[in-house]
């Protein structure tokens, strides 16, 4: 934030429109968490509302709409980098069937009509 | 002898020492919190079955105490714009709210963390309410940082400003960064925990 006054009290009415963007927000999440559209749909629901709501947080309050300093543009690109590598992991870990025995399902079955036969 | 670089941007950054190290602290931060939202995700998709968060947890207190993390965002921001336009009993005011805001917050939590184990819902008693416990007990321990740096700026600290004015406003705007940040973690953590 620059520093004449002018430009200060212009930020301050910046400051509570975002607050009441917020506070509307919270509001829409409560409420969306009621509508019947199923889980998934519900979960995505909810994390674009806490997005917009975050992205309000970290532009205006975090003043990085006016962030021009490329050290800390480039560690907060490092760390979104990272972070979705970590978001990545639980998918990598799902896909990872190495150990997993695949043919045991068929043989049970198998199995089993063998035991009805008799 | 002087620290350098409090005040004055350092010629190969362009930043002073405060603004780069908060901004890397909360990198670090993001990746801590990251790490448990990904263990989240982990936990949840490879549960047989997920309890739904009201089951457990009580949807008005958690808006609730949003509302109250928001607004001591607000309180925050206006002592920093406070502090820039010259006038410190504003900011006496502003940052006397957001710790106030805050210390509202834990007392919230902590009714809420006494009626949990007063119905038994403790953190050895089920996946959900294992990171239930974990992601907001870290988040507390974090608004118990950020209340004793605010405090320390709202009272001895705050003698700074009719020194080394600069440097205070340093100061109070790497606290406002840090409070926002654990704002921000709360805006993700109250769907999540309660609403999903």
């Amino acid at each position: 934030m620059s520093g004449s006054a002018e430009e200060v009290k212009k930020h301050i009415d910046v400051y509570l429109k975002v607050a009441g963007a917020l506070a509307v927000g919270t509001v829409v999440t409560v409420l969306a968490s009621y509508l019947d559209v199923g889980v998934a749909l519900g979960i995505v629901i909810a994390l674009i509302i806490a997005l917009t709501k975050g992205s309000l947080v970290v532009a205006f309050f975090m003043h990085l709409l006016e962030e021009r300093s490329r050290a800390i543009l480039w560690t907060l690109a490092l760390t979104v980098t990272f972070w979705f590598v970590l978001m990545l992991l639980p998918l990598l870990t799902m896909a990872d069937h190495v150990g997993t025995p695949k043919t045991l399902p068929n043989a049970n079955a198998a199995e089993s009509h063998a035991e009805e036969a008799h | 002898m002087e620290i350098p670089y409090t005040v004055t941007a350092r010629p190969d950054t362009g930043l002073n020492n405060v603004k780069l190290g908060i901004w890397l602290f909360l990198a670090s931060e993001v990746m801590l919190f990251g790490g448990l939202f990904s263990s989240y995700v982990l936990l949840r998709v490879g549960a047989v079955e997920w309890p739904l968060g009201a089951d457990f947890v009580n949807i008005p207190i958690g808006t609730f105490n949003t509302a109250v993390l928001i607004g001591s965002s607000v309180t925050m921001v206006l002592a920093y714009a406070s502090l820039k336009l010259g006038d410190l009993a504003k900011f006496k005011t502003y940052m006397g709210s957001t710790v106030l805001l805050a210390v509202l917050f834990l007392l919230v939590k902590s009714y809420e963390y006494y009626e949990k184990i007063s119905h038994d819902h403790l953190p050895s008693h089920g996946t959900f309410l294992a990171i239930y416990w974990t992601m907001t007990a870290l988040h507390g321990l974090h608004i118990i940082g950020g209340i004793a740096v605010n405090g320390y700026l709202w009272g001895p600290g705050s003698s700074m400003f009719h020194t080394k004015r600069d440097q205070f406003i340093g100061r109070v705007e790497a606290a406002g960064l840090y409070w926002h940040f654990v704002d921000l973690v709360w805006i993700f953590l109250f769907p999540v925990l309660y609403l999903l």
